[in-house]
């Protein structure tokens, strides 16, 4: 937090990094942004880009889906081969058995809600991964909390958070260390880690891209032959972060539906593990 | 630095959500599970569906029609045997029946005979019972026909006495056979 704040306490220095503020645009619609913290801020580019995620894959899939032909055509096997990744690499290899597909629309509306908008961060234009914004992670992180608890509810009744925090096999002596190591990592911080994971990385490479743009920026403009030049080197730098930022933003989608189905799968087999 | 660090960790923290965010993540999610589970993924399921049942359907049409000829012809070889048990069934009916009719027959006429001969038997019997009593009648008659002849004629002319004797037989004669003859018919 010191180091993310660092760069906006030096303002009189020639270059100005920009910081956390700089990735929120103004308000478009400003309702409900006086109610403190929790309304922080009010409607903005970033809600209209979840909006507009929402809108494209919906469609994109509606599309895709709708003719259904045996042999399929490229746009529908496009759709086919998206829904298969979903449904067979994340939710029949890591949740499995026969009552997989019931989760399967939960992991594929994290994982193209996700991956769309993270993608976002990569569009000339948009130019901003919505889950940059905490809000959204922990939104989504947040419905699949409930969602795995639910379950594991729904599954085992109340024996399931002591099935999920008293491990089989440890001897007895260390229940005291281990019940609540579990109770922390299982309930407290597993929520946070899987949103902060996906905004942290969003953030991070959103800040890089946007640091590297405005260094350019500062550069070219200055007066100094030397600067000048290097600012190609930081261009192809940052064309270099933004190709990694590109990987990661896919890597990110994929590892939060990942630990979501592995999250809903150990909440069905709490009993197995 | 140290205004810095109160004002990240103030309403400008990386970590303080704007509610609109939450709020219209949570909707859209919401939106698009919606969507994804109404329509995108029974799409997608009934399209993968059919393929497999288009590939591993013809798969198991193929065994399904193996089979059912399997089950035909074990059908027509158990009918076949059937058939064969049952013509042999038949044909030792027929044999017995045959050979029952055959000695019913036999048993029939050798009664037939038996009856036929002890028919004879009694009729003969009969008859030659009835030839005993008219013989034993006409016996008694002839004799005392005879001698009265032989006393109505005298008796001390030898010649005549001779005479009336061969008569008398030739009579007697005349008479047995007329009624031999009339037994033989």
């Amino acid at each position: 937090m010191i180091a993310l704040a660092l760069p906006a306490a030096t303002p009189d220095e020639g270059f100005v990094a920009p910081t956390i503020s700089d990735t929120h645009y103004p308000d478009i619609f400003p309702f409900g942004g006086e109610y403190g913290i929790w309304f922080e801020g009010g409607f903005g580019k970033q809600m209209l880009m979840i909006i507009l995620s929402v809108v494209l894959i919906a469609s994109f899939f509606l599309v895709a889906s709708r003719k259904g032909q045996l042999v399929p055509g490229k746009f529908q096997f496009a759709g086919e081969m998206a829904y298969g990744f979903v449904r067979n690499s994340i939710g029949k290899d890591i949740i499995g058995g026969k009552n997989f597909l019931k989760y399967v629309p939960w992991l594929f509306t994290a994982f193209f809600l996700i991956l769309v908008n993270n993608l976002f961060g990569a569009v000339p234009g948009l130019q901003l991964p919505s889950f940059s914004h905490p809000g959204s992670a922990y939104a989504i992180a947040a419905m699949f909390y409930i969602l795995w608890v639910g379950i594991g509810l729904q599954k085992h009744g109340l024996k399931y958070f002591k099935l999920a925090v008293v491990p089989s096999g440890v001897p007895w002596y260390i229940m005291p260390l281990v019940v609540p190591i579990e109770i922390i990592s299982n309930f407290l911080v597993r929520p946070v880690t899987h949103s902060l994971r996906l905004f942290a990385t969003m953030l991070a490479g959103h800040l890089i891209v946007m640091l590297a743009g405005s260094a350019i920026e500062f550069m070219v403009m200055s007066e100094n032959f030397l600067l000048q030049g290097t600012s190609l080197l930081v261009l192809v730098g940052a064309l270099a972060m933004y190709m990694l930022e590109a990987l990661i933003m896919v890597l990110q989608a994929y590892v939060f539906t990942l630990l979501a189905a592995i999250y809903i799968e150990g909440a069905l087999n709490a009993d197995a593990h | 630095m140290d205004n810095a660090v109160i004002l990240a960790a103030g309403t400008d923290s990386p970590l303080a959500p704007n509610m609109w965010e939450f709020f219209v993540t949570v909707a859209g999610f919401a939106l698009l599970f919606f969507i994804v589970k109404k329509y995108v993924m029974p799409a997608f399921e009934k399209t993968f569906a059919e393929r497999a049942e288009a590939i591993e359907g013809g798969i198991a049409k193929a065994e399904a029609a193996q089979a059912e000829a399997n089950a035909a012809l074990d059908e027509y070889k158990q009918q076949l045997v059937e058939a064969r048990t049952e013509a042999n069934r038949i044909r030792e009916e027929a044999r017995s029946e045959g050979a029952q009719i055959l000695a019913e027959l036999k048993e029939k006429a050798a009664a037939e005979s038996a009856r036929i001969t002890e028919q004879a038997h009694v009729q003969i019997e009969a008859e030659r019972l009835a030839a005993v009593v008219s013989l034993r009648a006409e016996v008694g008659t002839l004799a005392t026909d005879l001698a009265s002849r032989i006393v109505g004629e005298s008796l001390s002319d030898d010649a005549r006495s001779a005479r009336v004797v061969d008569r008398f037989l030739a009579e007697l004669d005349e008479q047995t056979s007329s009624q031999s003859a009339g037994v033989a018919k």
